[in-house]
């Protein structure tokens, strides 16, 4: 049974992936996430992001367990 | 009857408040869809001194969210413009104009003055380089920013593990990420929403009611009007892209955002002019002020991959935007087409010949 984890796009991010919300099978780790996106979105290569997981950003490489929600957040400077 | 008396009978707010609010100084770092909206009601709260630093003047197109200005201030200066207006209305508020950009050469002096800073600049380059003289000032910034429907709100400096916007974002993204300023749309409304929020951030840090935002992100979408917030930490690895020192902060350039593109000032961009530079305005139509001089060349941003033949015989390119970010574009285009042609951005744009 394979683990399912939430993720939502921000911005920029939402528009390259064509969704604000995705249902994706867990990669493990947040590193796992990222090449598994870039891989599967190859726009998002450009693109300078950040991860929250369950609503904190991370610093690092993170474990993600099942259930948790991933955002990917783009840096804004519109004023 | 009080002007501020329906703020004053606010239980946790009361006279104390309102005297915080009056002895509180706050610097609005620029008067655009964010900066409007805030001085608007940090105005009418009672905040004491309040200081608007913009270079940029009033464009027709700024008017759907700019909503202190209207068509009869077109062209004029926006903080001197914003100030006249606030002059009038409430003239027991001490305020200062500053008609230009905040730069590394004054933004220590600038910042050094005032209580809190709220930042609505429209671009990374201010962005980067307001939170980095924050942080070295140790001086509390209410950041807002925009991106088509959603918006981004924090309070950066405050508390006893403060983050600042190095924390979120360590370092600027590249320009070819960014969207072209003279491209991407906007609902004035979203403005008002988000720099409504900061000026309510400034007023919590300066009185002390509620909790400000800080070590949190707020993400607002428009679309379908929902709020996250999302915590933030202080990353100890994100110090090494901070300025160490004001000397290191001064000796930065903030606006060279491409390796390779050779930037320029105006005074040396003008020692070039000659037979064989062309010189190039990437703007799109009808960005303000327009230039017109001989010699030059429009050729927008949005056009110039079709119009690259017409540089063929110059042996040096110049080219220039409104704030410099689209011209380093636009240098990076040509080099790619003319590797061994002389290729230049004009660093700031018609903003920093403004100011």
């Amino acid at each position: 049974m394979p683990h399912y984890i939430q993720l939502k796009a921000f911005g920029m991010l939402a528009e390259k992936i064509g969704s604000e919300s995705l249902e994706l099978v867990n990669p493990g780790s947040s590193e796992f996430l990222r090449q598994q996106l870039l891989e599967q979105f190859p726009k998002l290569k450009s693109l300078t992001f950040r991860m929250a997981l369950d609503r904190k950003i991370i610093q690092a490489d993170t474990d993600i367990s099942q259930g948790q929600e991933i955002a990917l957040l783009p840096p804004f400077s519109g004023g | 009857m009080d002007r501020f008396e329906r703020q004053v009978i606010l239980p946790g707010f009361g006279q104390e408040g309102q005297a915080k609010l009056k002895q509180a100084s706050v610097l609005v770092i620029g008067a655009g869809g964010l900066g409007c909206p805030a001085l608007l009601y940090l105005a009418a709260a009672g905040v004491g001194r309040i200081c608007v630093v913009d270079g940029d003047v009033v464009a027709l197109s700024n008017l759907n969210r700019q909503v202190l200005f209207g068509q009869q201030d077109l062209g004029k200066n926006k903080s001197e413009t914003a100030v006249q207006y606030f002059q009038e209305k409430y003239s027991d508020i001490q305020w200062k104009a500053i008609p230009e950009f905040i730069t590394v050469e004054n933004a220590q002096e600038l910042i050094f003055h005032y209580d809190v800073v709220v930042d609505g600049s429209d671009n990374f380059p201010t962005r980067y380089l307001v939170n980095d003289a924050c942080v070295l000032l140790k001086k509390p910034l209410v950041y807002g920013a925009i991106y088509q429907y959603e918006g981004q709100v924090s309070v950066f400096n405050v508390g006893s593990h403060p983050c600042n916007y190095r924390d979120v974002f360590p370092n600027p993204p590249a320009p070819q990420e960014i969207p072209n300023c003279a491209e991407t749309g906007v609902l004035g409304v979203l403005p008002g929403i988000i720099g409504n929020l900061m000026a309510l951030e400034a007023i919590k840090v300066v009185s002390g009611l509620g909790k400000p935002l800080s070590n949190k992100l707020l993400l607002f979408n428009s679309l379908n009007t929902q709020f996250q917030e999302l915590e933030i930490q202080p990353n100890p690895a994100n110090q090494s892209a901070l300025p160490a020192s004001w000397n290191d902060f001064h000796q930065r350039d903030y606006s060279s955002a491409f390796k390779g593109i050779q930037q320029l000032t105006w005074n040396e961009a003008m020692k070039l002019m000659g037979q064989e530079v062309a010189f190039v305005d990437v703007r799109e139509p009808g960005e303000m002020p327009p230039l017109d001089c001989s010699g030059l060349v429009k050729v927008p941003y949005s056009i110039l991959s079709s119009q690259l033949d017409q540089f063929e015989d110059a042996e040096e390119i110049l080219c220039f935007c409104q704030s410099g970010v689209r011209s380093q574009k636009a240098a990076q285009l040509l080099q790619q087409t003319y590797p061994d042609k002389k290729i230049f951005s004009i660093r700031g744009g018609i903003n920093a010949l403004k100011s």
